[in-house]
């Protein structure tokens, strides 16, 4: 059976062109990048060629590309780096829906180290207000850290603003983008963030690297020590085929920024319009006005997650939802707990994430099959429209 | 990715005995919406208290309609009382095993046989809705939590977790979890009461409807002559939760009117403990 892949923003195939672009360098081309001799140097320069590639990508100089092996990786070292260079200030702020990547870093800070954190949260839509940010910064805000767009719903968040409010107000500013990169455009010149995190798998890279670009002229602190890579700000062998993958697929997904935006949001959009229109009691999470083109979060009510992408498993396609059974913490995903979404919809969540690598045929096979599975699941279910909510659970 | 075996993927995908038993003798219902997952239970019983006809409706997981489909299979043919043998142990068993976090599924189904026999008999409360709410996030019982302990020989909170959802939410409750256990461990375990030889009271149904009737009749009335009305919103077991409107809702003295006037007229007319809360 083939397989349906949009789980996207989980992790994404690894373009083939980037794959060629590693291949040598496992076998044939496997010196120390570090090493004196002209095997390992040649090596080398294929790494430069890497950061420059990423570079470009971000709008960035080469020299504010720190390699590292994955997204959460830079997370913590930006989060690290920026209180650690201003060990007076005990404040940071982010918000109720970032990745478990810096919210369980700020909840350690907090428990721990005895930082004070303040969580932004989002409104029914999942967006952020502007003013709760401003009234939150204080005189001993060491960080600002908000994602740039939102894994679970896709929604993107306004980091040009944010940024700017940061920079005015003298406060460090740090956002995860591993979701936007290659989705939306962003340039470095004008973007006034002090540190940005991307991950290679979310690109069409492998695993196991990623990139953190850290602002010339901020203090760092590096996370990894030891030998003297990536200029002593992060030590430890380069993961050379995985950085070399990444410079190729940052390159291929700017030429892609336009086919993503029109070719890849249309798929989404069928996707998301398709389903409303078969489907009753259902709900998009997250705002229209401002998503990622290729996430659509659906919720459908009085059906559980877990069921429904089990059902969607015995057709080959790959989907992830927010239920509480899927996640093993009995709870559903903090994201919409934090937008408000009713306990009804949020057990009832599918989020697909769609890539240049989706067919129109996919989105018919799961237009075709998933009203089905949720009317046999209604059927199963003791709970159905019109004849009274479930008795009220404290929960 | 769950490990779920192939029993289990076949009681999912093709579960037995789903749907509803119009004349059912009995109703079971445990969960809800909001908690992420619920069963209702119908069962036919027969002059000889035989189960003749089983069949449920599931909001679930795939263990949670797996683990319904295998218990409608398991208790039809039994008497009532061979049916309440079955363990939840029993059900995750029939079903090859259960991932450890997915216990609860196989708690549930025993908890919603058990309500549906107490509701069979006119018991008041079903054996797992007994003893103090531990855990808020879930609405678990000391009662099921203990029994969960000694039937499932359980050593962790985390395992309390898996087994009844204890402690899964806020995390409030894990350090009374811990103390439950280790109340546990330091004493031997005394048997559990048979569920039948428990005092027969209201059942939640007749103490619903009972509720439902006297608001309706004395004391939404009595209220709207004020200018004023009042909203039953939810029973949850002896906790009445009402909403006050009009008038009364804006009322300095509603406190009072609740608890002197409310409260008092429902603890006189259903149950002596009964407690009436606002909800807003």
């Amino acid at each position: 059976m083939p397989v349906i892949y949009m789980d996207n923003n989980a992790t994404t195939k690894v373009d083939p062109a980037v794959l060629e672009e590693m291949l040598p360098y496992f076998s044939e081309q496997y010196g120390n990048p570090s090493s004196m001799h002209t095997f390992g140097g040649q090596v080398g320069r294929k790494l430069s060629e890497a950061r420059e590639r990423v570079a470009q990508a971000f709008g960035c100089t080469p020299g504010e590309v720190i390699f590292n092996a994955c997204g959460t990786e830079g997370d913590n070292t930006a989060i690290r780096s920026a209180l650690g260079s201003q060990p007076e200030k005990r404040h940071i702020i982010t918000t109720r829906v970032e990745h478990p990547a810096v919210l369980n870093v700020v909840k350690h800070l907090e428990k721990k180290w005895g930082y004070e954190a303040t969580y932004l949260g989002v409104d029914e839509q999942g967006r952020l207000d502007l003013d709760e940010l401003k009234d939150s910064i204080r005189h001993d805000t060491a960080l600002i850290s908000v994602m740039y767009a939102n894994n679970e719903t896709g929604v993107v968040y306004p980091i040009q603003e944010i940024a700017e409010i940061a920079k005015e107000r003298g406060v460090l500013m740090h956002t995860d983008a591993v979701q936007v990169l290659g989705k939306v455009p962003f340039d470095l010149k004008t973007l006034p963030v002090d540190f940005l995190a991307v991950s290679g798998h979310k690109v069409h890279a492998p695993k196991g690297v990623g990139a953190l670009f850290v602002r010339k002229g901020v203090q760092f602190r590096p996370f990894m020590m030891g030998g003297h890579q990536e200029h002593g700000r992060r030590a430890g062998t380069e993961n050379t085929t995985g950085i070399i993958g990444l410079g190729k697929a940052c390159e291929i997904a700017m030429g892609n920024i336009g086919h993503e935006n029109s070719v890849v949001k249309g798929l989404r959009d069928k996707l998301e319009k398709g389903l409303v229109a078969a489907v009753p009691d259902v709900r998009i999470n997250g705002t229209k006005d401002s998503r990622l083109p290729n996430t659509t979060n659906v919720s459908f009510q009085y059906v559980e997650g877990e069921s429904i992408l089990l059902m969607l498993d015995a057709f080959g396609v790959c989907a992830s939802s927010g239920s509480a059974c899927t996640s093993g913490s009995l709870e559903p995903s903090h994201v919409l707990r934090a937008m408000g979404v009713p306990f009804t919809f949020a057990h009832g969540s599918i989020r697909f994430s769609l890539s240049r690598f989706n067919t129109e045929a996919e989105v018919d096979l799961v237009l075709a099959e998933l009203p089905k599975i949720i009317a046999r699941l209604r059927e199963i279910s003791p709970f159905k429209r019109g004849e009274g909510e479930a008795p009220a659970c404290t929960c | 990715m769950w490990e779920y075996t192939d029993k289990v993927r076949e009681h999912f995908i093709n579960p037995k005995n789903v749907g509803e038993i119009p004349d059912a003798s009995c109703v079971g219902e445990v969960g809800s919406l909001a908690c992420g997952d619920a069963l209702k239970l119908y069962l036919k019983v027969d002059e000889q208290d035989r189960i003749v006809d089983a069949k449920f409706q599931t909001f679930g997981c795939a263990s949670a309609i797996a683990s319904s489909s295998a218990l409608t299979e398991m208790i039809k043919g039994k008497t009532v009382d061979e049916a309440l043998d079955v363990s939840n142990q029993d059900i995750a068993e029939f079903l090859g095993g259960l991932p450890k976090e997915k216990m609860h599924c196989s708690v549930m189904g025993k908890e919603a046989l058990e309500a549906a026999v107490a509701n069979l008999r006119g018991q008041a409360v079903a054996p797992h809705q007994e003893g103090e709410v531990v855990c808020e996030c879930f609405g678990v019982t000391d009662e099921t939590i203990k029994r969960a302990i000694a039937e499932n020989k359980l050593n962790t909170v985390e395992e309390i977790t898996d087994y009844t959802k204890a402690g899964g939410g806020c995390g409030k409750c894990l350090d009374k979890l811990a103390d439950i256990l280790a109340e546990m461990k330091g004493q031997k375990l005394k048997p559990l009461e048979p569920v039948a030889q428990r005092p027969a009271g209201l059942t939640n149904l007749q103490r619903m409807k009972l509720i439902s009737k006297i608001i309706d009749e004395e004391i939404s009335p009595s209220l709207q002559k004020d200018g004023g009305n009042i909203e039953l919103v939810d029973v949850d077991g002896k906790k009445v939760l009402v909403q006050l409107r009009g008038a009364c809702s804006s009322c300095k003295s509603s406190q009072l009117t609740l608890k002197q006037f409310v409260e008092k007229r429902l603890r006189d007319a259903v149950e002596p403990d009964l407690t009436v809360e606002e909800v807003r």
